[in-house]
This record gives C-alpha cells, sequence and structure tokens, in this order.
C-alpha cells in the first residue's frame, strides 16, 4: 500500500487559510433547509413586488402585438428601413437577443464540462433566460421577412412550385441553428428540473393533509398532479441518476459545440456576404465572446434583483456574484481585443474600402453609437479589476446594465453602420428607426419578463438537487456528510 | 383474514438513513450479500454510489451515439435528396451539393437527434415516465427528494427473506425500517 510506506513522522499540512474557499451555500445549513427556502419561493403568498412587476411586464409587452399586427397588414415600411439600410433594429434586436441566451448555455453546459461547482446556484436561472431570449429573438427573422405568410418556405418542405429550400445560404443555416439551439436548450433545462419537480410534488403531498379551505386544497391537487406528472414518477434511484447524470453530462457535452456553432452561424450571416464591415473571418469567435459577455450580463441584471427580493443570498453568494464579474471582464476584454483587431486589419489589409468602413464606424455620423460601443463595452468592465466593483452588488448592476446597452449598440454598429454608408456616395444615406420599431423592441421586454416573471413564481429558480450535490453536508467522505474518519 | 391489508403483497423493505456516508455504506453491504432487486434512493446523485452499488457504467452514450449519427447522415441524405436530386438548384455553377456547405445543417441535425436520443435514452433505460410507483404512497418516503436516504430491497429478490433482510438492514444501522406493501 503506497500510504502505508509513508512515514507516520510525516505531516501532510492543511492548505493556508488564504486558498482556503468560501463554501458555495453559506452558513453550512443542512441540505433540508436549501428545499425549503427554494420551495419556499413557490410555496410562500404571492408577494406584492411580483404583482407589480408582473402588470407592468404585461403592460409593456402589449407593444409586441400593436407592433407586429401594424406591420403586418401594413408592410415593413413602417419600420425605419431605407435604401441603403435594409436590415435595421430588427436584426440588432435578434442578434442581442440570442446572445444574451449563450450565457445560460455557457452556465449550463460549459461551466458543467469544467467542474464549476458555483453554477448550480445560477443555472436554472440562467437555462430559463435562455430559453425565453430566444423565442423573443425568434420573433425578428421571422417578420422581418415583409410576407411573413411565407416564412414556411424556411423549412425543408417544397414550396407551390415544388421547389426546395436552397441549403448553401447561411441564412437557412441559421434557422436551422437557432431551432436547434431552442430546443436542446428546453430539453437541457426540462431534464434538470425532473428531479425539482418531483421534490414539488412530495412536498405538497406532504402537507395535503393539513390543507382544509377548499380553494387551497384545489391548489394543492394541482400542484401534485402538474409537478407530479412532469416529474414522471421520479423516485431519486441511484440506478436512475447513475443514467440521468450520464444523459447530463452528454447533454452539456452536445450543448456545448451546439452554442459555439449557434453564434457562430448567426455571424456567417454576416461575415459570408462580401460588405465591408461584415466580411471578416474574425466574426465568429469575437461573436461568441460578445454573447457570453452580455448574457452574463443580463443573468446579473436579473439575479442581482431577484436575490434581494427572495432573500437567497445565501445560495446566491457575493462569491457567485464576483466569479460572474470576473467573466465580465475576461470576455469584455477579449470583445475590446476584437474591435482593436478588426481595425487594425482594415489598415493592414490594403482595402480601402473596407479601412473606409471602420473610419466611418468611429468618426462617421453615426460615431455616437460606436462610442457608446466602446464605452459601454470596453472601458465599463475594466472596473471588475477592483474587488470593490466585484462584491458590491449595486455596482455590478450598474455596470451590468452599461454592457447590456453597449451590447445591443455592438450589433448596431456592424449592421447598420457598414450598410448606411457602402461602395459609392450614390449609395450613402442614414438610419433611423420609427415608433414601431422601438414598441416592437420594448414589447419583447415586456413579453421576456412575463415569462420569466412567471417562472420565478412557479418553477424552482434554483436547482435543488444540483445545489444539494455541491455541499459539504453531501460528500459521503466529508465529516459533515457522516464521515467517520 | 378480516382487513383488506391482509391481502396486500410486500413490495420491498425499505430502510431510511440520515447521511449520505450512512446510505453508503449500507449500500456496500447489501451489495456485497450479493442483492439484485434492491436501490438506493437519494435526494441528489451521491458521488461514489454507483460503485457503492455495483452498478456498471450507464449505456445512455449509444443512444447518443446513434442518434447523433443518424442525424448527421440524414441531414447530409436530407440536403442531397433536396437540392441535388429531387430538384437540382445551381447556383453560381456551383455543385448541386457539397458536403462543405451542408455540414453545418447536418452539424445542427447531428446535436438535435443527439440531444432527443441522450434525453429519450436515459427516460428508457429507467423505465420513465412511470406514473405510479408503490414507494410513491409512502409518507415517509417523501422525504427521499429532501434530506432523507433511503435503501430499498425488492421482496422478489431471490435472496429476499422479510426477517433476514430486515437484520442485515437493522446492521447497516438504518434507524427506521418499513415493509412496503404493493
Amino acid at each position: 500500500m503506497a500510504h502505508d510506506a509513508v512515514p507516520s513522522s510525516v505531516k501532510i499540512a492543511p492548505p493556508p487559510v488564504e486558498l482556503e474557499r468560501p463554501a458555495l451555500v453559506a452558513n453550512n445549513h443542512s441540505i433540508g433547509w436549501i428545499s425549503d427556502t427554494v420551495a419556499g419561493v413557490i410555496e410562500d403568498k404571492t408577494p406584492g413586488w411580483w404583482k407589480l412587476a408582473i402588470s407592468l411586464s404585461l403592460l409593456v409587452s402589449l407593444g409586441l402585438p400593436i407592433g407586429l399586427i401594424y406591420l403586418i397588414s401594413t408592410g415593413v415600411g413602417v419600420w425605419g428601413l431605407n435604401h441603403p439600410v435594409a436590415w435595421g433594429w430588427a436584426i440588432v434586436n435578434f442578434v442581442w437577443w440570442i446572445g444574451i441566451g449563450h450565457a445560460g448555455t455557457l452556465i449550463s453546459a460549459i461551466l458543467f464540462l469544467l467542474r464549476q461547482k458555483w453554477r448550480t446556484s445560477i443555472n436554472r436561472a440562467s437555462e430559463a433566460m435562455t430559453i425565453f431570449a430566444v423565442m423573443c429573438a425568434g420573433i425578428f427573422p421571422a417578420v422581418h421577412v415583409g410576407r411573413i405568410w411565407f416564412d414556411w418556405w424556411l423549412f425543408p418542405v417544397p414550396n407551390a412550385n415544388s421547389i426546395w429550400p436552397q441549403f448553401r445560404s447561411p441564412l437557412l443555416w441559421d434557422v436551422f441553428a437557432v431551432s436547434t439551439y431552442f430546443t436542446v436548450s428546453v430539453l437541457f433545462w426540462y431534464m434538470g428540473l425532473i428531479p425539482d419537480l418531483a421534490t414539488m410534488r412530495d412536498r405538497f403531498r406532504k402537507v395535503a393533509g393539513k390543507v382544509t379551505e377548499p380553494a387551497a386544497r384545489l391548489r394543492n391537487k394541482l400542484a401534485q398532479f402538474l409537478y407530479g406528472a412532469f416529474s414522471l414518477g421520479w423516485t431519486g434511484s441511484n440506478r436512475h441518476w447513475s443514467n440521468y447524470e450520464k444523459a447530463y453530462l452528454l447533454l452539456a457535452g452536445l450543448s456545448t459545440p451546439l452554442v459555439l456553432s449557434v453564434h457562430s452561424i448567426v455571424s456567417f450571416d454576416f461575415a459570408v456576404s462580401q460588405l465591408p464591415g461584415w466580411h471578416t473571418t474574425i466574426f465568429p469567435p469575437y461573436f461568441v465572446a460578445g454573447a457570453v459577455f452580455g448574457g452574463f450580463a443580463m443573468v446579473m441584471t436579473l439575479m442581482i434583483p431577484l436575490v434581494s427580493l427572495y432573500r437567497l443570498n445565501e445560495i446566491v453568494t457575493i462569491r457567485h456574484l464576483e466569479v460572474m464579474s470576473k467573466v465580465i471582464l475576461v470576455t469584455g476584454s477579449i470583445v475590446g481585443y476584437a474591435y482593436a483587431m478588426e481595425f487594425f486589419i482594415a489598415y493592414y489589409g490594403g482595402n480601402p474600402y473596407e479601412l473606409y468602413a471602420f473610419k466611418n464606424r468611429a468618426f462617421g455620423d453615426m460615431n455616437w453609437s460606436y462610442w457608446w460601443m466602446i464605452s459601454c463595452n470596453v472601458l465599463a468592465p475594466q472596473f471588475f479589476w477592483f474587488k470593490w466593483c466585484r462584491t458590491t452588488p449595486w455596482f455590478i448592476w450598474l455596470i451590468c446594465g452599461f454592457v447590456n446597452i453597449g451590447m445591443w449598440m455592438e450589433r448596431f454598429v456592424i449592421v447598420v453602420t457598414s450598410l448606411h454608408n457602402d461602395f459609392i456616395p450614390g449609395n450613402w444615406g442614414y438610419y433611423s428607426p420609427t415608433w414601431v420599431d422601438m414598441i416592437t423592441y420594448f414589447g419583447t421586454f415586456g413579453f421576456f419578463m412575463t415569462l420569466f416573471l412567471l417562472f420565478c413564481r412557479f418553477l424552482p429558480l434554483i436547482a435543488i438537487s444540483e445545489v444539494k450535490g455541491v455541499t459539504p453536508q453531501a460528500d459521503p467522505h466529508h465529516p459533515l456528510g457522516g464521515a467517520k474518519h | 383474514m378480516d382487513s383488506l391489508d391482509d391481502y396486500q403483497i410486500p413490495y420491498g423493505l425499505m430502510a431510511e438513513f440520515d447521511t449520505p456516508a450512512g446510505v453508503m455504506h449500507a449500500a456496500e453491504k447489501v451489495r456485497d450479500e450479493g442483492f439484485t432487486r434492491w436501490d438506493v434512493h437519494t435526494p441528489f446523485p451521491v458521488h461514489g454510489m454507483d460503485d457503492a452499488m455495483g452498478l456498471k457504467n450507464s449505456q445512455v452514450g449509444w443512444f447518443t451515439f446513434f442518434c447523433g449519427l443518424c442525424g448527421f447522415f440524414g441531414g447530409m441524405l436530407m440536403i442531397w435528396y433536396m437540392n441535388a436530386y429531387d430538384y437540382g438548384i445551381p447556383v453560381g455553377g456551383k455543385p448541386n451539393f457539397s458536403p462543405f456547405a451542408s455540414f453545418p445543417v447536418a452539424y445542427e441535425m447531428t446535436i438535435l437527434s443527439g440531444a432527443f436520443g441522450s434525453l429519450l435514452g436515459m427516460l428508457y433505460l429507467n423505465r420513465l415516465p412511470r406514473l405510479h410507483h408503490p414507494l410513491l404512497k409512502n409518507m415517509r418516503f417523501a422525504d427521499v427528494t429532501h434530506d432523507k436516504f433511503f435503501v430499498v430491497i425488492e421482496a422478489d429478490d431471490p435472496k429476499y427473506d422479510e426477517e433476514e433482510t430486515r437484520k442485515l438492514l437493522k446492521k447497516t444501522g438504518s434507524k427506521h425500517i418499513e415493509l412496503v406493501n404493493e
């Protein structure tokens, strides 16, 4: 035996105190406390702020049907599109929303493969964010085509003249990428929910006998039925967990190349064209980094208020926020590097049109969008070099707000400034959105927030079984897990 | 034979534990006794439990692999059929079918069907959905998704004997042992 060979005089010192990491769930709570706390969000009375927030979200989401009905019944002329700017806010919003989704998959899949245990506190809400963001994103390409009754031409079915879709176009690749992304995200999210839905089923079952009021009894019955049906008869069997964990690992392994491919394919929509400012090979990695950057900012924008309103700060601790701030700093710097490199290649590549496109971005008549982008995406995250900035929730929230704006501006810069002044001055123009553009975009915020608030109210917004699994109490080889030696 | 309870068929013996270490040591003992129809139920996957139970590596990967493979070749075949065979669309003198232009879509199809294969394969191997289970009627077992750990030995295990098995479970340190009926 190897460890018998070590003489007893050799003492193995424990790691120094400064290298010890704070626990992921603060204050060494029992594993039962975790389900009580997370399920408490669903079981408690609906908070007043929630009612206010959902009313506001529903009101804002009205912009979506109003904007879309007006658009469809009239034509794309109601948007600010013109010649030469034929892609405007719709495409900007599409890329922005789909980019936000990427952080959810990064947290749920890539950080899982990298064994980052802190992800368990935030992965459920981030995955929900992904699904709702992709739903918002999907609206825009579907309606920007003008005659939306021909949207079915995107699907692999022959049209009235027996012609199939043309698979050499990145726009069609995008259809497959985005719909696959949405479907796989839903599958992954649902699979993660199964054990937690079983927790909810059992909790409602345990209290069923104590409920006397008829309305409450009906609610309890309905909750037992719905959580029970969707938890598929989960009993926490280890034979099941064994297959479940393998399937989870495989889904994480599949989602990782998927998330990288989705924003790469979105970037092909631009990069495969021959327009200066779009036709660059740097686009796929630059888009993916930007997506993660913007998505993490949105995760924090949602999680920071949610955690304090639901008092979940022992599960989503300052350490979680600090780690996410570091991710924002890194990806923000990658994005900054990409901006600089694009400029350098525009100069070094010797193509006058390319150089003009970039000079025009920074100093032309739409330079405001460029400098908003630089300030929000490259400069703002630099605050996260300082520990105070990374550990102060209100400050993180503020910076993340700027990042959200900056990432929208980045897509605006890419889409609009590349189009508005292209090869010959006869083709130069300007672009301004109309009120229809605006209410449609703000409508998607309302739609997104409505879905997210419903999710928080009715589904466990923290992955209960996963958080339990990363505590020392869950480790059979740890004294807190019952180990005797 | 007066009460209905006398006609009930036993499902198995259920032993409750408070800690993951406790249930894992119990599982090792049950495994060493040579039981085959038994299980451990936990609120979260306990690290090392597969070994403690003597389980083999999960077979889900095969479902993922074959579904993914079908997705890839299905995608390629679909594009070839649509753009080269059924209704060729010549664009700019390029070949009607090329694996390079078809790759992104076939790649997405690989992931899509691989993901369905993983989830449905997992459900098939676990024989889920199962909307009724003898254990789910037991109120004490409801804590399995909360903070308790259980070892359940089924009555139709060839080595099962109510008295002997109960003794074995007692020896493993369980504080609560209960007979669960079908």
